[in-house]
């Protein structure tokens, strides 16, 4: 019995010092393998007085459990311990940086046009396109502005060599293409987006060639206060809420009468900076009732329909809403531009 | 768009506007359409509401003048400084307890000059540094100067903010209240204002006026007698005919009156040409006119003011001609078809005759230039030749000068499209054209040149003879239009009653009728009005000219905001829109910057394209319709659509392709960064023979350059891009959109590419090209000695796919096994020709194929190369056997065998 006692503290002692797997199966091997201290005891039993071999054979049984139990919380605690090891041993700088996926962005033009494609699409105007390479008749005569009209120096024009072939100026003679198209006896409600082009020195606030998004809605009972409201609701959803606007009288001469809409500075909130010039507020589009010669050339009786046009320049939008200085950034083509946004 | 200035000093002549802020003033005429873009204050401390911050300011803006510093000063007392010759020692009374002395050197003022009127600073007074370039201000120190100490000083316009002049002391007029602070004298704000082209009647001081007092509902002051004259006159044919004169001094032929409606002649007799007084050179140089003697300065005076250019001539030079002619030196025939209905007496007069130039006819115009005219130029002869060129610029030779005695004074209508043409066609823009070429009415001509020569007369001491000669063919009319609440309601969306409208009208001093309604509704509310337009509106002919009127004038802001409440127009899918929007996501999907690039190129882009060519060979649409051309479509850069008036020969025509401007932008990229993944999405230019107008199809270019990866930490690889990730890209792209089933890559060879180049066709139709770019094109755009693959695809081919049904094939629940097949086959056979074979004998069980590797090298033959893919099998209704496989696969290799003769390896 002596002897048990003394190889129990023994294989304890010795199990508490195995730290690893090798020194724990080694362990085993020592105390409770087959050939193991804890069963060459129990082999050892029949050699014993008969006297002692019942008590003795309950002690060392009682010493293998004890001990197998021993084991298995030691082995588990190792294997925890190895695992913590193991994790630890994966941590990292969380800062470094990550691996990002490669995406491309969108044009700042393309991603003002899709905002106001948007902003439009809920009001019920869908879009409707047009050439870019216009003839005189459409850019302007059909427009209100016969050869020689003194409106005409409003818009730089490219000539074509072809006699009568422009570079549309605008995006106005849509509103002859559509009204034609779709015409003349529907109502209308349609945005013109395009390239527009103008013979003017390119410089930081001018371009040779920009966007313009044109308006057009026609109907038995469209007003100046249905476009005023159109402007207010675009002027909102684009620039944000509580955007005050004003309306000021101007001159187009496919619209009558016609109106500049100027919005209040997003950047100076009306107080005046140099971004609106001091005035406190920002030039967003021109616009008007269509007049009712465009009207009767789109195919319409002015008599029975009404309807307004508005026009506007994503660019300068854009400009405003991301701080952009100098027009020519956008059709530079320069990725360290255009990976700024988006 | 036409710029003037108008000081408000000048504008109060006409309306009384003195209580009002500039400012609120401005906003106002804005509002109502005549745009003040800026105001310029002068003397002034801008108003409280000006938010323009000093250093913003126009030169002399900041510079408001102290009221207890600068005065209105009279010079009593001048004599030569005692110590110093060319200085002068001056008196001044300027309303303080004792006069005070100053030195001036002013070259303007002589030894015993007094009684003359000053602007005058006393010592402390911020004034601007006259010798400082631009606007320094300085404050005027006490001076002392051999002895004599300076107790003040004249000043010059410089020195006071007004202008650059600095050549003399500032002299003001006779009547000027000594004392007076020069603020309240001399202090004005200048509205600068920029107007549309409709806004012709208003392009002068009388013009504006006019509008304040509509806007404001105040009295026009007609305190000169040519305005009072003609006071409350709406209708031309209501308006006083001159008298004629009681001699005649010449003769007018109008042969065009097309072209000239209308000429009138005043003559002003004994005039003395000189300088003019400051009062007059002061409101010129506010407007923005520079003076230059008292007859010019007046006809310009007159313009500015009442929007009627005016010419003067020299009516001694005319006689001269006159007589020469008579001699038969002349070549003109007088056949007067619209005369001023006098016959030539004795002795000669001139004669002035208005038609139009000869062909080859020339004439050399005051500035000096000779002119080439053509025919459809309205010419202003005599009978000795051109004179003028009519409403756009006068003759060197009649031009008045130091000598002349007597001035002819044009006043003339022009036709404004012949005139603006004119204009434009003798690149001769000036203060006259602005005016002429928007209309403006022949009503004018009269009481604007009575104003012009009665203030010539004054400013020149000239005597004018009573009576004009005035030629007018053809007279004016007035618009006459009728307008009801009604109409104004249904364009407005606001309900203005009948007597508002009339009202605001009449405000602008339209003559307004009210029609009684027929007399079966007799009892009924008037709701006609029948509305004359003054003699001065050229641009009201429609109730909606009307509209606008009474819209503006009640204010925009009044007009409600509505929502539309008309029916909703019908709806339909934009598919082209939606479709291209969906290629550009797919593209930015796959990593690509979108990018825009100007349409409008030079020739050399297209010539660079084909620089791999010694002598570049373009392609053509040879008879094509544009959707079926194979791209490149590299046109002959003589061909493509070009621009008559180009900015610049880098931008003189359309691109018929992306790729040129695509490289461009590539080359450029590179420059700067490592790695340029873009693509664009545009049009394209075609001239199609036979048609006005090209075609403009969109198309779709990708670049890609540099290498495979953004490097950074985690992901070193550097591999560049090639054919195969252009490839991959567009492959993506194709089976998005559910296509890649029906395209084919077929090899190309163009000279924009290397032999990396591949057509691709869908359902046998072109659809574009891919490919890396030939080194002689690289080297061509500056490209970096890297690779660059470039495509470029038409658009309508892959918008059209997009409503096209993607249908769901069936998961299989079943276990799917997998195989590998490595196979040796000949160069020349194609992976398309070997995945075909696949794919045809492994039939439904096969579900996928992908090559995982391509080997060429030690342990494969000459002329031979290794493929090994990875195959999937899988049936819908069974786990698969070994068996099952087995057979499938024995059928695969035996069709190889058979096709494209491959053997399987190792
Ligand atoms: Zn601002």
């Amino acid at each position: 019995m002596h002897d048990l006692q003394r190889l129990r503290d023994q294989a304890l002692a010795g199990l508490a010092a195995a730290g690893d797997e090798t020194a724990l199966e080694a362990w085993r091997i020592q105390y409770l393998g087959r050939k193991g201290q804890v069963l060459e005891l129990l082999r050892a039993i029949p050699d014993l007085p008969a006297a002692e071999r019942p008590a003795f054979g309950q002690a060392a049984n009682a010493l293998k459990g004890e001990l197998s139990a021993a084991f298995d919380e030691r082995a588990q605690a190792v294997a925890q311990s190895k695992l913590a090891a193991e994790l630890a041993a994966e941590g990292v700088d969380v800062t470094l940086p990550g691996r990002r996926p490669q995406l491309g962005r969108l044009h700042p033009s393309n991603q003002t046009l899709r905002e106001i494609n948007g902003i439009f699409a809920a009001m019920g105007f869908q879009v409707y396109t047009s050439p870019d390479v216009e003839t005189d008749e459409l850019n302007f005569e059909l427009l209100n502005m016969p050869p020689g009209h003194p409106a005409r120096d409003m818009w730089d024009t490219f000539y074509t060599t072809t006699p009568g072939v422009i570079m549309r100026t605008h995006t106005s003679p849509g509103q002859i293409h559509a009204m034609r198209a779709l015409g003349p006896d529907k109502p209308i409600r349609v945005i013109l987006p395009g390239m527009c082009y103008r013979y003017e020195q390119v410089t930081a606030r001018s371009e040779m060639m920009f966007h313009q998004v044109e308006g057009l809605a026609i109907g038995r009972r469209i007003t100046m206060a249905d476009l005023k409201g159109v402007i207010v609701e675009f002027a909102n959803q684009l620039y944000g809420a509580g955007r005050r606007l004003r309306f000021r009288c101007s001159h187009f001469p496919f619209t009558e009468p016609s109106v500049e809409a100027d919005v209040d500075c997003i950047l100076c909130r009306g107080k005046g900076c140099a971004i609106c010039k001091y005035t406190g507020w920002l030039e967003i589009m021109g616009a008007g009732m269509v007049h009712p010669t465009v009207l009767r050339n789109g195919g319409y009786d002015p008599a029975e329909w009404s309807g307004f046009a508005f026009g506007m320049g994503p660019e300068r939008i854009t400009m405003l809403k991301h701080g952009i200085s100098d027009i020519r950034y956008f059709f530079g083509n320069d990725v360290r531009f255009l990976e700024q946004f988006g | 768009m036409t710029v003037i200035r108008v000081p408000l000093s000048w504008l109060n002549d006409f309306v009384d506007i003195r209580d009002l802020d500039p400012i609120e003033l401005a906003e106002r005429l804005t509002l109502a359409g005549l745009e003040v873009e800026h105001i310029r204050w002068v003397g002034l401390n801008p108003s409280p509401r000006y938010h323009v911050p000093p250093e913003r300011m126009d030169e002399g803006d900041g510079l408001g003048w102290e009221r207890d510093k600068l005065f209105v000063g009279e010079i009593t007392r001048t004599e030569r400084h005692p110590d110093a010759d060319r200085l002068l020692l001056a008196t001044v009374e300027y309303g303080g307890v004792k006069p005070m002395t100053i030195i001036t050197g002013a070259p303007n003022l002589r030894p015993g000059d007094r009684g003359l009127k000053i602007a005058f600073a006393v010592i402390g007074a911020r004034l601007v540094d006259p010798y400082a370039e631009g606007t320094k201000t300085m404050v005027l120190k006490a001076g002392k100067i051999r002895g004599i100490q300076s107790e003040g000083m004249a000043c010059s316009e410089k020195e006071l903010g007004i202008s650059e002049e600095h050549e003399g002391i500032i002299l003001l007029p006779a009547d000027a209240p000594v004392g007076m602070p020069l603020a309240d004298y001399l202090g004005d704000a200048v509205l600068e204002m920029d107007l549309t082209p409709n806004l012709a009647r208003n392009l002068n001081i009388l013009g504006v006026a006019r509008e304040v007092a509509a806007l404001f509902n105040r009295p026009l002051k007609r305190v000169q007698p040519e305005l009072a004259r003609i006071a409350g006159i709406v209708r031309p044919e209501a308006m006083p005919r001159p008298d004629q004169p009681a001699e005649p001094f010449v003769q007018i032929v109008i042969e065009a009156p097309d072209l000239c409606p209308r000429y009138t002649a005043t003559l002003i007799r004994d005039v003395q040409i000189g300088p003019s007084p400051h009062w007059v050179q002061d409101r010129l140089r506010k407007a923005g006119v520079r003076p230059i003697n008292n007859v010019v300065d007046a006809t310009n005076y007159v313009m500015l003011e009442w929007g009627q250019p005016t010419h003067a001539f020299d009516y001694d030079l005319l006689l001269e001609r006159a007589i020469k002619a008579k001699q038969g030196v002349g070549t003109e025939p007088v056949l007067p078809p619209s005369s001023s209905g006098r016959s030539p007496t004795e002795p000669v007069l001139p004669t002035i005759i208005m038609r139009r130039a000869k062909p080859g006819e020339t004439m050399t115009t005051l500035d000096g230039n000779e002119r080439q005219l053509t025919p459809d130029m309205l010419m202003i002869a005599d009978t000795l030749g051109p004179i003028a060129v009519g409403g756009v610029m006068g003759g060197l030779e009649t031009e008045v000068n130091e000598r002349t005695r007597h001035v002819l004074l044009e006043a003339a209508s022009f036709d404004f499209i012949n005139n603006r043409r004119t204009s434009q066609a003798l690149r001769l823009p000036s203060e006259a054209t602005a005016r002429f070429s928007k209309g403006i009415s022949a009503e004018l001509t009269i009481p604007a040149a009575s104003r012009c020569a009665h203030m010539m007369a004054e400013l020149a001491g000239g005597r004018v003879v009573a009576g004009v000669e005035d030629c007018y063919p053809l007279p004016q009319h007035s618009a006459v239009v009728e307008i009801t609440p009604a109409e104004v309601q249904r364009i407005l969306g606001m309900d203005v009653p009948a007597s508002q409208i009339q009202e605001i009208l009449e405000r602008l001093e339209f003559a307004v009728e009210e029609i009684p309604p027929p007399a079966d509704r007799a009892a009924q509310r008037i709701e006609t009005l029948r509305v004359t337009a003054p003699w001065f509106r050229l641009d009201v002919s429609i109730p909606a000219d009307l509209i606008e009127e009474v819209a503006r004038v009640i204010g925009y802001d009044q007009i409600p905001t509505t929502l539309m409440d008309d029916a909703l127009p019908p709806q339909w899918r934009n598919w082209a829109l939606e479709s291209k929007e969906r290629v550009r996501d797919l593209l930015m999907g796959a990593g690509l910057q979108d990018s825009i690039s100007y349409a409008l190129i030079g020739a050399e882009l297209n010539r660079k394209l084909l620089a791999a060519q010694g002598e570049p060979v373009y392609d053509t649409l040879a008879g094509r319709a544009p959707a079926d051309a194979p791209l490149p479509l590299i046109l002959d850069p003589e061909t493509l659509v070009r621009l008559e008036n180009p900015l610049t020969p880098a931008a003189d025509r359309l691109r018929s392709t992306l790729l040129g401007s695509m490289v461009n932008a590539l080359a450029a990229n590179l420059r700067a960064v490592g790695r340029v993944a873009l693509f664009e999405i545009g049009k394209v230019y075609w001239p199609i023979p036979g048609e006005r107008l090209p075609a403009e199809p969109e198309h779709v270019a990708i670049a890609l350059a540099g290498p495979r990866e953004a490097g950074a930490w985690l992901n070193r690889n550097d591999t560049l891009m090639d054919f195969f990730d252009l490839k991959g890209v567009i492959e993506e792209l194709l089976e998005r959109l559910g296509l890649l089933a029906s395209a084919t890559f077929e090899p190309a060879t163009h000279p924009l590419f290397g032999p990396k180049a591949a057509r691709v066709l869908l359902k046998g139709k072109p659809l574009g090209v891919l490919g890396e770019l030939h080194p002689a094109v690289r080297r061509a755009f500056d490209l970096p000695e890297t690779r660059a693959a470039v495509a470029e695809l038409q658009l309508a081919p892959l918008a059209a796919a997009i409503s096209a049904r993607q249908t769901m094939q069936p998961l299989s629940s079943f276990p799917a096994i997998k195989e590998d097949l490595a196979l040796l086959v000949d160069e020349s056979v194609t992976a398309e020709q070997v995945e075909m074979a696949i794919r045809q004998a492994g039939g439904s069980l096969l579900r996928d194929l992908v090559l995982f590797d391509l080997y060429r090298g030690k342990q494969v033959p000459a002329g031979k190369k290794s493929l090994a893919y990875a195959l999937t099998f899988q049936a819908d209704d069974k786990t698969l056997k070994d068996a099952d496989v087995e057979k499938v696969r024995r059928r695969i290799v035996a069709r190889l065998g058979q096709t494209v003769g491959a053997e399987l390896r190792g």
